[in-house]
């Protein structure tokens, strides 16, 4: 029986959101009250964690400074190249629109899956498929929206793939989260492994779904076919979340407004 | 003699507090991801399921079969697994303890740990597979921290239930 209902939420992933959504409005009270407090509980888990690992973690914190020293230098001369290019085009910072700010209120921490609980719901005019990102960069996206909560289905989850690319060349890649706060990636072009530790990889915006730009992941390790890379957002430090429209929705507008202007112009004529 | 106070020895405590601790229990400890802890890890202990087990463990004739299939059905509400998950492995690990009831004469604490901590893993990798098998086949390493903790969290749990059992059945 159990079997039974396991096999029709995998036919049907979403036949029994609502259930869930239910879940989630019932506690969301007390959890948005407890995360009220809770700046302390933030990264409970990571402390824990580091706490198992403490020995191995300290050898390998030593080399990773190392490591990021060299990146800082690295990204500084992203920066001004970012600069020079972004004058050349005379390119704007355009941020699109944020429909809501919220907190994060609780995520699936005893699940191998990696969702979180906004605060904010359809009320705010959620819905699913929109990206949540924070300033340090992407976070995921709404997975299923209740009147005030809302799924998210993080980036480091094992089930959300994310178009990237990397910062300096632009070379298209895939995410795919690995439920600890990494991300695997994968070049488009099979057969080259190009990525080096440091590289900073952002949203591309292929798909539709996220606006090019967002930081998703730094490259922290080279694997036979792609790399490791560890998302830059860690949802456990992240004090407020930004939710913002689906990338592709307006470009959709926008292709239909326009070819409506073409048929009355048509007609005009 | 006219009863002037009541004597505690023979009063039966309320049928509802008898039959309804035990799940209500259960519920509240699958509800442990409504606290605000927000992590990239699994890391967590799965409460709802060490407070089921402990329950399992101690008071055996108290539950059916069966019940591990709503209380699972709940858990999986809360805990963001695919629904049914944790119906299915809480209801596998419950005919697995019936059978080993039957087998078994009797079992001492260290016993009860065993099975507790078998059970726990089992659901934890079973609770893995079943979200993505592909890709977390070979990285149980990720779960290491959770069950550790579970594994070392389950006699205190087991000690509270112990006690909210005494509570439970004293008049």
């Amino acid at each position: 029986m159990g079997l039974l209902l396991l096999l029709i939420s995998f036919i049907d992933p979403q036949g029994f959101s609502a259930l869930r959504t239910i879940g989630a409005e019932a506690v969301a009270p007390i959890s948005k009250s407890l995360s009220e407090i809770g700046g302390a509980t933030g990264s409970a888990g990571d402390e824990i964690a580091a706490y198992f690992n403490a020995a191995s973690k300290n050898a390998a914190m030593q080399r990773k400074l190392e490591q990021y020293r060299t990146e800082i230098l690295e990204a500084r001369a992203l920066k001004q190249e970012n600069e020079r290019l972004k004058g050349l085009l005379k390119l704007d910072e355009e941020e699109p629109d944020s429909i809501a700010m919220a907190r994060l209120i609780s995520s699936t921490a005893s699940s191998a899956r990696r969702l979180a609980t906004l605060g904010v719901g359809s009320n705010s005019g959620l819905e699913a498929g929109q990206p949540v990102r924070s300033p340090e960069g992407l976070v995921g996206r709404i997975l299923e929206t209740g009147p005030t909560t809302a799924r998210v289905l993080l980036v480091s989850d094992g089930k959300n793939v994310t178009p990237v690319q990397r910062a300096s060349d632009s070379l298209p890649a895939f995410a795919t989260g690995r439920g600890d706060g990494t991300v695997d990636i994968q070049p488009i072009n099979i057969g080259s492994n190009p990525f080096k530790t440091g590289d900073l990889m952002i949203t591309s915006g292929s798909g539709g779904l996220y606006s090019p730009g967002i930081p998703v992941a730094v490259v922290i390790r080279k694997t036979e076919s792609g790399a490791i890379g560890r998302v830059l957002a860690n949802p456990a430090k992240v004090s407020h979340a930004i939710v913002q429209p689906i990338f592709q929705a307006e470009t959709v507008r926008q292709i239909e407004k326009d070819s409506i202007e073409d048929v009355e112009q048509e007609s005009g004529e | 003699m006219p009863r002037s106070r009541q004597s505690r020895i023979g009063r039966q405590p309320s049928q509802l507090r008898i039959k309804l601790i035990p799940p209500l229990t259960v519920v509240i400890g699958s509800m442990i991801t409504a606290l605000p802890i927000i992590t990239d890890y699994p890391i967590l202990p799965p409460m709802g399921l060490l407070v089921i087990l402990a329950w399992r463990l101690i008071r055996p004739g108290y539950w059916a079969v069966w019940a591990g299939f709503p209380l699972g059905l709940i858990d999986d509400i809360f805990s963001g697994q695919p629904l049914g998950s944790a119906a299915f492995l809480w209801s596998l690990v419950f005919i697995l303890l019936e059978t080993l009831d039957r087998k078994a004469v009797r079992r001492d604490y260290w016993q009860d740990w065993l099975i507790a901590s078998t059970a726990i893993i089992f659901v934890l990798i079973g609770g893995m597979l079943i979200v993505d098998f592909r890709s977390n086949v070979l990285r149980f390493d990720l779960l290491v921290p959770q069950i550790l903790l579970s594994v070392l969290l389950y006699p205190f749990v087991a000690r509270l239930i112990g006690a909210i059992d005494n509570w439970r059945v004293a008049a």
